[in-house]
């Protein structure tokens, strides 16, 4: 519906600034109570003009929740996510598009259903296969021979239990599958034609033609790898493989201490800015992926 | 070059059979069009022959080796689709060698190739372009280049001059038949479009219904075809068929009316039955008053270098071309003449073409034939 009127859009114009302001205004109350002094953040009414203070609060927040090793773990573990995710949503879409096999519905099914079981669902034993990965072929072992077998291996406290189940979720998959569909059948034939295998045409035609694609899903998958925290929490007990996300708790000012909120704003802000970066710099290809095809 | 035999080809998408048994030869060098309807298996059958499809039943030889479990590129066909499907991310050089990347050719020698083909297509200017960046004659001489440069034994065309503007489809035509006399590849060419088919083929193959109704050449096809569905498929306007029956004892077809006698002999190898009568709008004649068939015009279209007129006989549409200089307005009766040599006669139940001469003398062409007077 497109009508142009005077009133229609002066309401238009009001539900959005209305819709801004509810979006920016937590945002407005971080920057500018980061920046003031622990006087200024406490005094009432609450002022949101920002100050000079910025730095030394993010200084203080940085090494009061020992940031720097949270950060790096959650650099690391939003991108492993991230990579993961894109390589193995490019992958099974391929397999679930382009090849003609009796069981590609049971595949796709298979798939599908685990869009209704995202993590937070499947928390529990989810966490049992981690923390024991062997017990499966132990038991086979001891049901068939009879010994027991002690081997123990599991992912707690390791990137690879942080990232590995994020990945495996379909998500991603989806969105490889619609735009796998929008390309014309002609095109895998004309690359078989001019001989080049599966492999062949995944690098050579999908994957440079999926880049805007990928672009949207490396955002939306480094802000969900970046904004974890019930999975990291539950698998770590090392403090070094902390994620910024547990950290907050260590921001905020202790029952009878200082109320210095200024520094729990200033070091949320720090955690906020990664995946702010990242959407600010890829926005442009995010919804280019998300809205249309690249002809 | 490569000589290509369809034997007992069948296809089958589930339990629906698409081809029910084909049977072809090509030789080598040929240029073959594969003329239908849409729906026909014409498409399925090239795309067999490419492996692109898998083969149901029968098998398919090229140069004598069966191919039926070889892959595309192993069976040295190059294809150009309907609607290019050039690689969009690549520049037209790089669509333009893909195949010889593939093929591990190196990069000078990939170099100088695409630049010989481009020339051979008229593109060496345009190398550096994306294809979307390409009017749609580009586009499709870039379809070419792609097929050219891998130097096939046998070049498949499905359908590629249907997305162009009718005059662009006329160059293309004609570059398309020049670059086969170059090449002298086998050249398999589907289309629905009669002109087409007429006018590039060395041999015509004509199916429906996932059979092949007649394979020939152009003319032959065209002044003897097969069956009804050939008949109204080729020409344009197309053939005019009516129901007539034959009288053995007066020796003549009667139809609407009308009596044409026949030759008596011929009216008793007949046998008193229906046929059905066929005869093209361009072999009417307008004649004199009672020397034809009488008939009342509907519309009349304008070609410019002529006209059709429009009307009815026996109750089927009936159709007459005639010169720019034969005026007729919807309403006017005219007499046609309608020479018996050049009457097509088929079967009503098999509808295949009944083989008699009606006129054992006459050799085609269309004037100075004795004609049927109405009676």
């Amino acid at each position: 519906m497109i009508q142009r009127t005077p009133f229609a859009n002066a309401l238009t114009y009001g539900v959005m600034i209305f819709g801004f302001l509810l979006l920016i205004g937590p945002f407005i109350v971080i920057v500018s109570g980061a920046s003031q002094t622990f006087q200024q953040v406490n005094a009432i009414p609450f002022s949101f003009v920002p100050q000079d203070r910025l730095f030394e609060n993010m200084g203080a927040a940085w090494s009061r929740a020992n940031l720097g090793t949270a950060m790096l773990n959650s650099f690391v573990m939003a991108s492993l996510v991230t990579v993961g995710k894109v390589a193995l949503s490019a992958l099974t879409a391929f397999a679930i598009v382009f090849f003609r096999t009796p069981l590609k519905g049971f595949f796709f099914w298979m798939v599908f259903i685990t869009l209704m079981l995202p993590l937070e669902v499947r928390v529990v034993p989810t966490y049992a296969v981690a923390a024991d990965l062997f017990q499966p072929v132990r038991l086979l072992i001891s049901a068939v021979t009879g010994f027991e077998v002690s081997v123990d291996w599991n992912l707690l406290n390791s990137y690879a239990g942080l990232t590995l189940p994020l990945i495996a979720t379909a998500t991603g998959t989806f969105l490889y599958r619609q735009f796998y569909l929008t390309l014309p059948d002609e095109l895998a034939e004309a690359a078989r034609m001019d001989g080049s295998g599966a492999i062949r045409f995944f690098i050579d035609m999908l994957l440079p033609l999926s880049r805007t694609n990928m672009l949207a899903l490396t955002t939306i998958m480094f802000v969900y790898g970046w904004n974890q925290y019930l999975w990291p929490l539950l698998m770590v007990t090392d403090p070094q493989y902390k994620t910024t996300m547990m950290s907050l708790v260590a921001l905020l000012p202790s029952d009878n201490g200082t109320p210095d909120w200024n520094v729990t704003l200033a070091g949320s802000l720090i955690i906020m800015l990664p995946p702010l970066i990242v959407v600010a710099v890829l926005q442009r290809w995010f919804v280019r992926g998300l809205v249309a095809t690249e002809k | 070059m490569a000589d290509i035999a369809i034997r007992a080809v069948r296809k089958s998408y589930g339990k629906n059979p698409t081809l029910h048994g084909i049977n072809l030869a090509f030789a080598s060098g040929e240029f073959v069009v594969i003329l239908g309807p849409s729906g026909c298996g014409k498409s399925t059958l090239l795309r067999m022959i490419a492996g692109l499809e898998d083969i149901t039943a029968g098998e398919i030889a090229i140069n004598g080796k069966v191919v039926n479990r070889l892959e595309p590129r192993e069976r040295g066909c190059a294809m150009v689709f309907q609607n290019y499907a050039l690689y969009p991310h690549m520049t037209v050089a790089g669509n333009i060698g893909y195949a010889l990347k593939v093929a591990g050719v190196p990069k000078a020698e990939r170099l100088r190739r695409i630049e010989e083909t481009a020339k051979i297509v008229g593109l060496s200017d345009y190398l550096d372009r994306k294809p979307a960046a390409l009017s749609g004659g580009q586009r499709q001489r870039v379809a070419m280049a792609r097929a050219i440069i891998r130097e096939p034994k046998v070049f498949l065309f499905d359908e590629p001059l249907s997305n162009l503007d009718a005059k662009l489809r006329v160059i293309m035509r004609a570059e398309i038949r020049k670059l086969h006399q170059r090449l002298q590849a086998t050249s398999i060419f589907v289309t629905h479009d009669q002109v087409e088919a007429m006018t590039l083929a060395d041999k015509l193959v004509v199916m429906n219904k996932g059979v092949v109704e007649q394979v020939g050449q152009p003319l032959d096809i065209y002044h003897r075809p097969a069956s009804i569905f050939v008949a109204s498929f080729i020409g344009s306007p197309a053939m005019n068929l009516f129901e007539a029956a034959v009288d053995v004892d007066g020796a003549c077809l009667a139809f609407g009316g009308t009596k044409m006698p026949i030759d008596r002999a011929l009216a008793g190898r007949l046998g008193a039955r229906h046929v059905t009568v066929g005869i093209r709008p361009e072999q009417c004649v307008v004649a004199p008053e009672a020397k034809g068939v009488s008939i009342k015009v509907d519309f009349v279209e304008e070609l410019g270098s002529g006209r059709v007129i429009h009307s009815e006989l026996n109750g089927h549409p009936f159709a007459a071309s005639v010169d720019e200089h034969t005026r007729a307005r919807p309403g006017d009766r005219i007499t046609l003449e309608l020479p018996l040599a050049q009457l097509h006669l088929f079967d009503q139940e098999t509808g295949r073409r009944i083989h008699v001469d009606l006129e054992p003398r006459a050799v085609s062409s269309a004037a100075s034939h004795p004609t049927l007077q109405a009676v």
